[in-house]
């Protein structure tokens, strides 16, 4: 296929149409709609149903239901939107189904505003919901590898029966970058065996719930849980390493600030100051080895971040005291300058000789 | 090498967001990096628009420009705006239809277009916006015309294919201005 120019919002819609998603339940938000109103257009032409909820909490449990049923679904939402699905998320997750949850974050706490920020990162990656749950949250830094996530998150939603979320921010919601669908790598995907498609062929009936009232059992049911986490952390930690041969510095930066980083590193480089970039792509699982390793090769890290400072704990977790982690973010809705970015590194070079 | 950062601003309505589109599909038709991203927020009917255009022989970072290497103001607030944006030695394209005032910047080149009065000589006034983006490709020497063109093509369609020649003179106008004027 032919690269085409599209706007990100679209282009995750025609990633999860290309990707086998028929199914779409959601609620207006900025900076998001596009989304929905491609998903409106182009899902009817497919046999697939969209559906405008009466509210984000009634989308999720749509979600629910579908996943329940087998059905490759999602919805999208902005940040507001997601604290609203968060019950619905855990249940979902409690139930162990698979489904591609987008959060397009926009700045808060509250309503707050609707223009870029990182401030879901705990949301995303600690607590989209109750209970001892992980989601696997995928951050993509250009509307390419946008498309390449959404539809491989389809697949590791079926793979490890777990929500997938898929963070971005309105930048990339609303830009335009050439983007060509391609398949993901294929995986072995185990059999729906589980899914509520009536008793025809079967003696026995399939069962969706995530309520256990027999603690034993509920732990039995979250040790299981873990278990399948574990697996996630060995097998779906993607990140980009970028520069990192020799830096005074490492900046950690993922989605849209990771670019503003970029151009940062080439600035920098003009005036002899050489700094890497580590870039999760995952979110959750964290890169935390490659972290830990790249410490031995840095000074310290900065962390570059729209929000006041939440990947920091992960940067250090992943450190482990080797380096120091320093922080540099705008939050609001305002986006990191890289003169701003540059003056950060220059100080804390300037203070570590 | 090929690395233009372009920010292009008007008033709702003047087809700065289209003409921004069709730079980035016509840079991307000529195999270049591009990026358009559009300013988006609570804005009124007939308010401001602006949208940041890359074409780039190389990958594109941050698709934010923050040191322009053109500016095309199609409106008076949009010149106040951006003119401090821009690097020295860039590229200014004022539409004098609309602006009552000339550019401060002295460290600039400065091109100015009627663009509106050309777009009416041709028949459509919803054309000054490829006025003015003629000139551009004139003056940048980014992109070539023809891209443009087939963008336009394909954007368009075969139900609004009709309206191509006016557009295609618009461009050509343009461009033609932006030569005599160096």
């Amino acid at each position: 296929m032919a690269k085409v120019l599209m706007k990100g919002n679209e282009a995750i819609g025609a990633a999860a149409i290309k990707a086998g998603c028929r199914f779409f339940f959601g609620y207006p938000i900025t900076p998001q709609n596009e989304l929905p109103e491609y998903m409106s257009r182009e899902l009817p032409k497919v046999g697939g149903t969209f559906l405008q909820a009466e509210s984000e909490v009634a989308a999720i449990n749509m979600v629910y239901g579908a996943a329940g049923a087998g059905a490759r679904v999602m919805t999208s939402s902005s940040s507001p939107g997601i604290s609203l699905k968060a019950e619905g998320i855990s249940y979902i997750a409690g139930a162990e189904l698979p489904c591609l949850i987008v959060n397009i974050v926009r700045g808060g706490p509250g309503l707050g505003g609707i223009q870029p920020a990182q401030s879901d990162y705990f949301l995303a990656t600690k607590a989209a919901g109750h209970g001892d749950f992980r989601l696997v949250v995928l951050a993509p830094a250009s509307i390419q590898e946008m498309t390449d996530l959404v539809m491989e998150s389809f697949d590791i939603a079926d793979q490890y029966r777990n929500p997938v979320m898929v963070i971005g921010d309105g930048m990339l919601g609303q830009m335009m970058e050439p983007v060509e669908l391609r398949e993901p790598k294929k995986r072995d995907l185990p059999a729906k065996d589980w899914a509520t498609t009536g008793t025809a062929g079967r003696n026995y009936r399939n069962v969706i719930n995530s309520l256990a009232l027999d603690p034993a059992e509920l732990e039995k049911h979250n040790l299981k849980l873990q278990a399948k986490y574990r697996e996630i952390e060995k097998n779906e930690v993607k990140y980009e390493v970028y520069n990192c041969d020799n830096p005074d510095i490492i900046a950690v930066a993922y989605g849209t600030t990771s670019r503003i980083v970029k151009n940062v590193i080439g600035k920098c480089k003009e005036e002899g100051i050489n700094v890497g970039l580590i870039r999760p792509i995952s979110l959750w699982p964290f890169p935390y080895d490659v972290i830990n390793e790249y410490a031995d090769r840095t000074k310290a890290f900065l962390s570059v971040e729209m929000s006041t400072g939440q990947m920091i704990d992960d940067i250090k977790i992943g450190a482990n005291g080797k380096k120091p982690v320093y922080f540099y973010g705008r939050t609001g809705g305002m986006v990191p300058e890289p003169d701003g970015i540059m003056a950060e590194i220059k100080k804390i070079l300037g203070g570590a000789k | 090498m090929l690395n233009e950062q372009i920010i292009m601003a008007g008033f709702g309505g003047q087809g700065v967001m289209s003409m921004g589109q069709l730079l980035a599909y016509a840079g991307m038709l000529e195999g270049k990096d591009v990026s358009w991203l559009p300013s988006y927020g609570p804005e009124m009917r007939g308010g401001t628009a602006n949208c940041s255009v890359i074409v780039s022989d190389t990958p594109v970072g941050s698709p934010i420009v923050t040191e322009a290497t053109a500016v095309i103001a199609m409106n008076r607030p949009s010149l106040d705006k951006f003119e401090p944006v821009l690097k020295t030695d860039g590229l200014l394209l004022i539409n004098s239809s609309l602006i009552d005032r000339k550019a401060n910047r002295n460290d600039v080149k400065v091109l100015e277009i009627p663009a509106n009065e050309i777009a009416n000589e041709l028949g459509s006034g919803k054309v000054a916006n490829m006025v003015v983006l003629g000139a551009y490709l004139e003056a940048s020497k980014a992109l070539k015309i023809d891209s443009v063109m087939e963008a336009l093509k394909k954007v368009f369609g075969p139900s609004k294919e009709h309206l191509l020649p006016t557009n295609k003179a618009a461009l050509e106008r343009g461009a033609e201005i932006a030569k005599n004027l160096k």
